[in-house]
């Protein structure tokens, strides 16, 4: 033997890789998203051309693909594994948009309407939580009744975001489909009592309200030049609805997330030409994803930071302007981030408008607090972290109103997970036993050194999405900015995709330790080594494991008593490994891993 | 064969070496070769040695003849010189190359039937001549381009992959080399790298004729049972005298040793072979020594591998021939056309 046997510290344990948590952890785009989207899977399909494939494995699991592959937060991207071996991450979302606009009809493929099961749900809100749920629960014969103040569906959708980054045929389509299925729509109708919903005899009652309050800046002056100061996300909503369509030449935006960002940019287009956007922290620890950021920038607004709101000034009743006190970040003795003045004189910048998107929040006037819902110490309803169920048993909440301020494609998450709960609940199963994943398991193997998915990686960078002409996009608010990838880009930056839900499966007993592939692993992903403990483990591989977020793939069984042991951090998927395997002991096998929806397959107890 | 290019992402953390290169930059086209051969892994531990040496890829020149072996200089270095010559006759080639440009690295790649059935002649009086050289088998012991044939390295007793027996007596590239005058010897196994790679870099910096022997399983024809060159045969009869460091310049002992574990020696040029010994009383300075153990330990059915014999005072073809210092192509006219009265001062010496 070759003196593999001294170094043998305490046996690491082998890894389980039929649990499906092992490969979902690998698939990060898949794991990051909250509705846990297939991606690899319908990125490869947009490349294939089969856009309609890849518009319902989107439809399926976050049911908006075409309002999500303009306006999701996209936490898929940050989290992709190409972010990690070159620059850039996949434009995942953007791809879901190719996939949508180049689809074609899809309506043979929607479910239809199970005759009915004699029970009936509420949905408060028509937001993308109420729609999910009711998207989710009206094929499977469930009578949904929706109810929502407006008088389109949409909820927040519809209100708050912007034309020109999300078009309104755009939301009637999808809304559409949803409201094809069958629910009961009950629009103009605001639900101002639960206790009285309660008495109407619904099986389960779903709370998808939203966060419909933005905050207010009681500052001095603010009473005074009220005319001028506006609430960020009502503006927003009365643009969108045509209440309003001017502002003045002059606006400053208050606060750092993405409605402040849809604010500035919204103002831009009402005549705003001098428009900035003022935030109290550092121009890093904003809210707004990056991209927004930029494209506020692009649109020539300048983002000042450090600046904490101290009035509203005015004279004869007219905003003229606002004072700030420069402030500077600290670390306080338990090094904590503080904000501290800087003693610098106050800054004034002058205006004509002021939109303040200091934040939302949820709020439940229309909850009586005797009616035995509990309410936590910032009177919020108390509602579980995964079954999304009230301490009420048959009310649920979702998206915003559950825990506060997110995003649709959270709003989407809560939706799934609380018809499941709905539908196990009207099905007398324990909910808070949650249904085990859908798992598909396929190897890539084709022949010799062929595989059913493309394993030649693109050394591309991540491609921009074309814009419109920045002038024209500036004198229309409903003119969509973002052009979208057409299908040569689409493809290209499909591409890019490294398939992370085509895994590499180890089968240690035919292994003969020939080191072709760990010879041929471009990222120096695999070792065979002596066993050992995890930590110690990583600091010996062929390229060490510094992201202790990754797991490491230990196989045990070989015939030296070494363990393979596999870094999945900054694996390409290329196959290289299993192409040089002699044995076959290395095979690529998709794990397609689907989470399981309402229906039959939740109620298998 | 793999069709696809072997991608050009590589791990965030990939050191770079003196000259600002990864490993990666060392790497040549991807191989031909069957899955799992051996000398693919011989390839990937020459482009290990050769990034932690910092070797300026335009300074070595890879030769090799013919074979499967001979195929692997496409697979590494790139950007290197490189010649793939006439089968057995590398040893010539590098011998001519060597002689008109005394400054490169030479790297010799050669098999078993390329060194030891056609080349013999060539292997045997490139090794005596001296020239300053690492030469490489990558020993498999079978013809894996023809199929499977015993090849003249096979062990008497060996068998082939359909059973039959081979009755004749393998030759022992390592005894002939060191009984030739090889200044630099050793042996070892495709699949041990961390034995491997020093021995390679050792051999690379050696000033003199250095030759490994290294044991390279052919996965498609000889990695069965009965085969003396297989994955589990090798590692079962594996007995390595010593580990090796090679040492460039005098950097400091950080590793603890036993007392007489470690060994130094440093050869002509200031570099230092750094040898763990896991032999006691092996001496790698002693040639005779040398030769007889490998004999002894070969009876027992053994395979010595490790640095076996090292004269740290060797000298090459050029020192024994008193050659020109500088390359012959880089001498200009007045070098090369002395003119009538150089010639005539010659004559005279002549009469």
């Amino acid at each position: 033997m070759v003196g593999h046997a001294s170094r043998r510290g305490r046996a690491l344990q082998a890894t389980d890789i039929s649990r499906p948590e092992y490969f979902l952890k690998v698939v990060d785009c898949q794991l990051a998203c909250p509705a846990h989207t297939p991606v690899p899977e319908y990125i490869r399909l947009i490349a294939d051309g089969r856009y309609t494939d890849a518009y319902m494995i989107n439809w399926k699991s976050n049911v908006f693909p075409g309002i999500l592959g303009r306006t999701c937060d996209r936490p898929c991207e940050p989290a992709c594994r190409r972010g990690r071996v070159e620059e850039e991450p996949v434009a995942i979302c953007r791809l879901k948009r190719v996939a949508a606009d180049n689809k074609s009809d899809i309506s043979a493929r929607l479910p239809k309407a199970a005759p009915k099961n004699g029970k009936k749900i509420a949905c408060i809100g028509a937001g993308p939580a109420s729609l999910t749920v009711a998207r989710d629960l009206a094929p499977l014969g469930y009578e949904v009744h929706v109810y929502d103040a407006d008088k389109k569906a949409g909820g927040m959708i519809r209100s708050q975001i912007p034309r020109f980054r999300l078009p309104e045929e755009v939301i009637d389509e999808e809304v559409g489909y949803i409201t094809a299925l069958g629910p009961v729509m009950h629009l103009e109708r605001r639900i101002d009592s639960l206790k009285s919903l309660l008495k109407e005899g619904y099986d389960a009652i779903f709370v998808g309200t939203g966060a419909p309050r933005g905050r207010d800046l009681d500052l001095p002056g603010r009473k005074e030049a009220a005319a001028n100061i506006h609430i960020g996300i009502d503006w927003l909503s009365n643009v969108s609805f045509e209440h309003t369509n001017k502002i003045g030449r002059r606006v400053i935006v208050l606060g750092g997330g993405n409605t402040a960002m849809d604010c500035c940019r919204t103002a831009r287009r009402l005549g705003g030409e001098d428009v900035k956007v003022i935030v109290r922290s550092g121009f890093e620890e904003m809210k707004a994803s990056p991209w927004e950021k930029e494209d506020a920038i692009g649109e020539d607004i300048p983002i000042l930071n450090y600046l904490v709101p101290k009035a509203f000034i005015h004279e004869g009743g007219r905003l003229t302007g606002m004072t700030f006190e420069k402030v500077k970040a600290e670390k306080d003795a338990k090094g904590r981030r503080q904000l501290v003045p800087t003693g610098e004189p106050d800054q004034h910048f002058e205006c004509d408008d002021v939109l303040v998107a200091v934040g939302q929040e949820n709020a439940f006037p229309w909850i009586e607090r005797d009616i035995g819902m509990a309410f936590d110490k910032w009177d919020m309803p108390v509602v579980h972290q995964e079954t999304m169920q009230s301490t009420i048993p048959n009310v649920f909440f979702g998206g915003d109103a559950a825990f506060g301020p997110k995003n649709i494609i959270w709003a989407v998450a809560h939706g799934h997970s609380a018809a499941v709960s709905i539908d196990m609940f009207l099905n007398d199963q324990d909910i808070a036993v949650r249904p085990p994943p859908g798992v598909t398991v396929i190897s890539q193997k084709m022949g010799i050194h062929e595989w059913s998915y493309d394993n030649d990686i693109a050394n591309d960078r991540r491609y921009k999405v074309p814009h419109r002409d920045k002038a024209q996009s500036l004198k229309d608010v409903k003119a969509e900015v973002e052009l979208g990838f057409d299908q040569g880009l689409g493809f290209k930056e499909a591409q890019r995709c490294l398939n992370c839900d085509v895994q590499t499966v180890f089968t240690a007993k035919v292994c003969i330790e020939c080191d072709a592939c760990v010879d041929i692993c471009p990222m120096d992903c695999i070792t065979f080594t002596d066993d050992g403990e995890e930590a110690e483990l990583r600091t010996r591989l062929k390229a060490p494991a510094l992201n202790l977020g990754q797991d490491l793939y230990v196989a045990d069984g070989l015939p030296t008593g070494r363990v393979m042991v596999k870094d999945e951090d900054v694996c390409l998927h290329c196959g290289l490994c299993a192409e040089r395997c002699p044995t076959g002991a290395w095979d690529m096998q998709k794990y397609l891993i689907d989470i399981t929806q309402a229906g039959p397959k939740c109620r298998t107890r | 064969m793999t069709y696809i290019v072997k991608p050009k992402l590589h791990h965030p953390s990939l050191p770079k070496n003196d000259l600002g290169f990864t490993r990666r930059d060392y790497e040549g086209r991807i191989s031909t070769l069957c899955a799992g051969c051996g000398h693919d892994s011989i390839s990937a531990a020459i482009i290990q040695a050769c990034w932690e040496l910092s070797i300026q890829p335009h300074r070595l020149a890879k030769i090799s003849g013919i074979g499967c072996s001979s195929k692997t200089p496409d697979y590494f270095l790139s950007q290197s010189h490189g010649f793939n010559s006439v089968h057995g006759r590398m040893p010539s080639v590098l011998t001519g190359a060597n002689l008109a440009n005394r400054d490169l690295i030479y790297l010799g790649v050669s098999g078993d039937g390329d060194s030891a059935s056609i080349g013999l002649g060539q292997f045997a009086h490139s090794i005596r001549r001296g020239v300053n050289m690492s030469y490489i088998v990558e020993n498999n012991g079978v013809y894996g381009l023809t199929k499977g044939q015993f090849s003249a390295t096979s062990d008497k007793g060996s068998k082939s992959k359909k059973g039959v027996e081979n009755t004749e007596s393998g030759i022992d590239l390592v005894a002939l080399a060191l009984q030739l005058g090889a200044t630099y010897v050793g042996r070892s196994f495709s699949g041990d790298k961390d034995q491997l790679v020093p021995l390679i870099k050792g051999a690379v910096s050696h000033h003199g004729p250095a030759f490994l022997d290294v044991i390279s399983p052919c996965v498609a024809f000889n990695n069965h049972a009965g085969s003396t060159k297989s994955f589990d045969y090798v590692r079962e009869h594996n007995e390595a005298v010593n580990r090796l460091d090679v040492i460039l310049g005098r950097a400091p002992i950080t590793t603890e040793y036993r007392p007489g574990e470690l060994r130094e020696v440093t050869q002509h040029d200031g570099s230092v072979l750094r040898l763990r010994k896991l032999h006691d009383d092996y001496d790698p300075t002693n040639r005779i020594a040398a030769a007889n153990y490998l004999q002894e330990r070969h009876a027992e059915g053994e395979i010595v591998t490790g640095l076996l014999f090292v004269d740290p005072d060797a000298t090459d073809l050029h020192d024994r021939l008193g050659t020109t210092a500088q390359p012959l192509n880089q001498l200009g006219a007045s070098d090369l056309t002395p003119g009538a009265q150089a010639l005539a001062k010659i004559n005279a010496g002549l009469r």
